[in-house]
Order: C-alpha cells, then sequence, then structure tokens
C-alpha cells in the first residue's frame, strides 16, 4: 500500500438547481484502500461517487483520479476506462447476452478482438460464479446474479479503481451475501474500492475506513470499528442508532 | 351460445389462438406453458395472413373471371403497381437514415444542432405534404432555374424536373419530421442508466448510441415506424398529382380511356388494400423476431 494518493478530491462543491448536493468535501483514498460511504438519503454520497468518473460535473473543487485531473472533456474517457462503476440498479444491457455485455466495453473500448475478450469474459463470470448463464439475457437473471454480471462487466475493464453505488439496496435479502461475497473476495485481492452502503457487515470485514456523511459534508471518518462503536459526532450517533435499530 | 360458437370456429382465425381444446392434453411442461395467453412462440405464419389472402384471392377471382375490364386493367396498372412500391422502398430507406439523425438531433445538447433539427420538424410537420410535393416539382425547379441564370451556370440554368427524384426527397422531407420525433421518443424511453454504464466503461456517447442506446430503441419505435411505412404507401399516391405515374394515376389514366369508375377504382381500392396488409404483416413479423426478455 503506497501513500501515493490514487484519489484525491479536494473542497469539491456540487449544485443541481436549488439543491447544495455537495458542499467543500476533500477525501484521499489511497491504493489498495477500500472506503465504505454511509448516511441518510440526500446527503450526497451517490453524488460524490458519481463525481469521481464524471457521471455528474461538479461545479468548483479539484478531483484528480491517478494522476489526471478530472476537468476537460478529452480526458473523461481516459479515466473512465480505469474506474469500473457497479450500480445499484445493474443497468445491464438488456438486449445482449451476459456473455455479450461483458465483452462490449473490451472490443469497442479496449479493441481487444472478440476471441480475446471472450476468454477475459468466461474469466470474470467464473470468479463471480455464474459461467453457466454466459448465454443468458439479463431479463432471466435473478437480482443477484445480475449485479453479479455488472460486477464482471466493470472488472473486464481492467479497472485499478471500483465505485460501487449501492450495490445491495435493490436485493432481496437473501441474494445480498452472493454479492457481498464477490465484494469481499475483490477488497482480500487489493482493488481499491469506494463502496456507498450500509452494508455493516461488509464494512466491518473489508473497510479500510469508514466514512459518515450528511448534508453535503463528511463528518465523520474513522476505522469501522471505531465508527460502529464510538461515534464521536452527534449525527452519526443518531444515524446509526436509526440503522441499528432495525 | 353464439360467442362460444364463435371463438370455437374463428378463434383461431380471429384471435391467432385457438383456445385449449378438450383432447389437447399438453405432452411437456413447455407445452403446457404455451397454452397461458400472451406465451406462445412466436409463429413464423400468423393468422391474419388469412385476411391478405382473401384480399389477393378476391382480386386473382375478378382477374380470371371477369378478364374484361379486369385483366386488362391490371396489365395496364403494372407499371404503375411498381412506381409505387419503388418510390415507397426508395423513400422509406432514405426516411429512416433522417429519422435516425433528426431523432438524434433533436435531444442533441448542442444548441445549434438542437435549434436546426426543432426548426426542421416543426416546419415540415405543418405544411399538408401534397403542399409540400407539388412545391418540390413546381416551384423548386423554377428555382434551381433562375439561381442558375443568376450565377451563370448552365447546369442549374437548364434543369429539367426529374420527377422521380423530386417526389423522393418532398415524401423524405416531411416523413423524415415524423420519423424524427418517433425516433426521439424511442431514444429518450431508454433508460439514462443504460448511457451511464457505456459510458462509465469509457465509451464515447456515440458508441453508447450505436451499440447499447439505438438497439433497444429500434425495437420500442418498431410498432410506429411501421405505421409509418403504411402510411408512407397510401400517401405516395398523392405524387399523381406531380407528373408521376404511380398507380392512381394510371388508375385515373384508364378511366379515362374506358368510362368504368367503379371497376378501375374498386380495383385500386383492392389492390392498395393488398399492400398495405401484405407489408402489415412482414412488419409483424419482423416486431416479434426482434423481441427479448426484459
Amino acid at each position: 500500500m503506497s501513500n501515493e494518493p490514487i484519489i484525491h478530491i479536494e473542497n469539491v462543491h456540487k449544485i443541481f438547481g436549488r439543491i447544495y448536493a455537495l458542499r467543500g468535501v476533500s477525501l484521499d483514498v489511497r491504493k489498495g484502500e477500500v472506503v465504505v460511504i454511509l448516511g441518510p438519503s440526500g446527503s450526497g454520497k451517490s453524488t460524490l461517487l458519481r463525481c469521481i468518473n464524471h457521471l455528474e460535473v461538479y461545479n468548483a473543487g479539484r478531483i484528480v483520479v491517478d494522476g489526471i485531473l478530472l476537468k476537460s472533456a478529452q480526458n473523461i474517457n481516459a479515466v473512465r476506462r480505469e474506474v469500473g462503476m457497479v450500480f445499484q440498479s445493474f443497468n445491464l444491457f438488456p438486449h445482449l447476452t451476459v456473455l455479450k455485455n461483458v465483452t462490449l466495453a473490451q472490443c469497442v473500448v479496449r479493441r481487444r478482438n472478440s476471441e480475446e475478450a471472450e476468454k477475459i469474459a468466461l474469466e470474470l463470470l467464473t470468479k463471480v460464479g455464474i459461467e453457466e448463464k454466459a448465454g443468458a439475457y439479463p431479463g432471466q437473471l435473478s437480482g443477484g446474479q445480475q449485479q453479479r454480471v455488472a460486477i464482471a462487466r466493470a472488472l473486464a475493464m481492467n479497472p485499478k479503481i471500483m465505485l460501487f453505488d449501492e450495490p445491495t439496496s435493490a436485493l432481496d435479502p437473501e441474494m445480498i451475501k452472493e454479492v457481498l461475497d464477490v465484494m469481499l473476495a475483490l477488497a482480500k485481492e487489493g482493488m481499491t474500492m469506494v463502496v456507498v452502503s450500509h452494508e455493516m457487515g461488509f464494512a466491518r470485514a473489508a473497510a479500510t475506513r469508514c466514512i459518515f456523511m450528511d448534508e453535503g459534508q463528511i463528518i465523520e471518518e474513522a476505522p469501522p470499528e471505531q465508527l460502529f462503536n464510538s461515534p464521536t459526532q452527534e449525527r452519526t450517533k443518531l444515524f446509526l442508532s436509526k440503522i441499528l435499530q432495525v | 351460445m353464439p360467442a362460444e360458437w364463435f371463438n370455437k370456429s374463428f378463434g383461431r382465425i380471429v384471435n391467432g389462438r385457438s383456445g385449449p381444446a378438450k383432447s389437447d392434453v399438453p405432452a411437456t411442461a413447455e407445452d403446457e406453458l404455451k397454452l397461458i395467453p400472451g406465451n406462445e412462440l412466436p409463429s413464423r405464419l400468423d393468422a391474419w395472413w388469412w385476411l391478405v389472402g382473401v384480399v389477393a384471392l378476391i382480386i386473382i377471382l375478378l382477374m380470371v373471371l371477369k378478364p374484361d375490364p379486369y385483366w386488362y386493367m391490371v396489365l395496364f396498372l403494372r407499371d404503375g403497381i411498381l412506381t409505387t412500391i419503388e418510390l415507397t422502398l426508395v423513400s422509406f430507406a432514405f426516411t429512416l437514415i433522417v429519422g435516425i439523425l433528426g431523432g438524434m438531433s433533436r435531444i442533441s445538447k448542442n444548441p445549434f444542432i438542437h435549434f436546426f433539427s426543432t426548426l426542421y420538424v416543426e416546419i415540415f410537420r405543418g405544411i399538408p405534404l401534397l403542399v409540400q410535393l407539388i412545391w418540390w416539382y413546381f416551384a423548386a425547379p423554377a428555382v434551381i432555374q433562375s439561381f442558375g441564370r443568376l450565377i451563370n451556370f448552365s447546369a442549374f440554368a437548364e434543369y429539367h424536373a426529374n420527377a422521380f427524384l423530386l417526389a423522393v426527397i418532398g415524401l423524405v422531407i416531411c416523413y423524415g419530421a415524423y420519423m424524427s420525433e418517433i425516433f426521439r421518443a424511442g431514444i429518450q424511453s431508454i433508460p439514462k442508466g443504460q448511457i451511464e454504464a457505456a459510458r462509465s466503461q469509457g465509451m464515447t456517447y456515440l458508441q453508447a448510441m450505436r451499440y447499447v442506446v439505438l438497439p433497444q430503441a429500434i425495437r420500442v419505435v418498431m410498432p410506429p415506424v411501421g405505421n409509418e411505412f403504411i402510411m408512407l404507401i397510401k400517401d405516395t399516391s398523392l405524387v399523381s398529382a406531380v407528373a408521376m405515374a404511380d398507380l392512381t394515376r394510371r388508375g385515373r389514366e384508364y378511366m379515362s380511356a374506358h368510362f368504368n369508375p367503379i371497376e378501375t377504382w374498386t380495383m385500386i381500392a383492392l389492390l392498395y388494400l393488398v399492400m398495405t396488409l401484405f407489408f402489415t404483416r412482414v412488419i409483424d413479423y419482423l416486431e416479434k423476431r426482434r423481441h427479448y426478455e426484459r
């Protein structure tokens, strides 16, 4: 684990019309770190994640990803090639088979030939445990299977960083584990990950740091055990007491 | 029970499926699933082909049983039928291209492209097609000629109207405006997450459009695009006003020579009908073939 931050976020502001979504957020993520962001809905955690690969354009501040300053339109695609993203609603391409979902960007963006892309895709599908569904269409899969395909699809681009935007929030409870297991394995391999999630179990097992956000600001930042067991800020305590009651 | 009797006798023909008869015991679970309405596998020939067959049969029977006037009439109209089909297919091909480009332009973030595509749609949707066709055939060549004289360019000054080309231009520009709106709606119906997923993997906007959004949008727009095609077949009859010898025009010529309006226009109506019914079935087949699970 080097000390050079691979993601450097400095005083970032984001405004949607009248909503002030991010109010000066600064965060450094080092290579190999797993950062879990939690906070109430509307606290700006998804917005922050989407700013990292420029799906949202921030209004002020600086974001540097892998040494590339995110500002101009030209380098966006260069950054996005290095940053994989997994969405809450999977966003698989319904008109393509599982295999094609995983090979499409490899062929179009990385310019791999289809044979090589398919080989990589099958390896990754084996890794997430659904190689037998390679010929199926996303509509034929369960939510958990779809999300695992989405992870494989993101990994196929050999990203240096993986972003997860509430990857288990749209899943049935019994399917959450299969997705979290894949994410845990990924964390063990040393992948740099930024995860927006309320899965305490995952945070305890994998996170190097937990971040609590509210109203567009980072309220508290600590290792998971410390944040969950002895939060220092009142708002963190209040939030944790609410989600731990359930 | 008249309703029951009707369903039993014509159910398959009218609805394209028959209710499970008592003797049809499903052999496998898969066969059983097919008996659930809406769960049938798309068949190659759906039941509505019978209507195409009936209309075609009427035409053939008329021609065989009453060769005078029908047989001679259809021989006379033959090149008109070909012109109508040719005009429809050529115009439709270009209309699709204009529609895809127009639809993408209408949702473009570039204010220049957005402005001009919207202007195009608003203007050409608001002028009757007949007026547009007449303008292209009678006014456009005059404009080109006087422009040619102005800049002293003989190819323009001596321009002679090409009826087919100008008819295609008129049809494509008018139908392209409608088609642009159809494609715009189709593209916008694809969830935003699709384009985000594609772009988050480093695809450019155009790559995301080509590989992810348009293939899905085309499936969504199939029914309205098919509808436009059928309307186009019928609206090509308007080109008979601008010196194109299409089916309608040839019909008028035949009638003025033989003074038999009832026979002539009945036959022409049947010929248009058999064309539209036939292409409706083809479109329906293509639509079903593109089905996939969401």
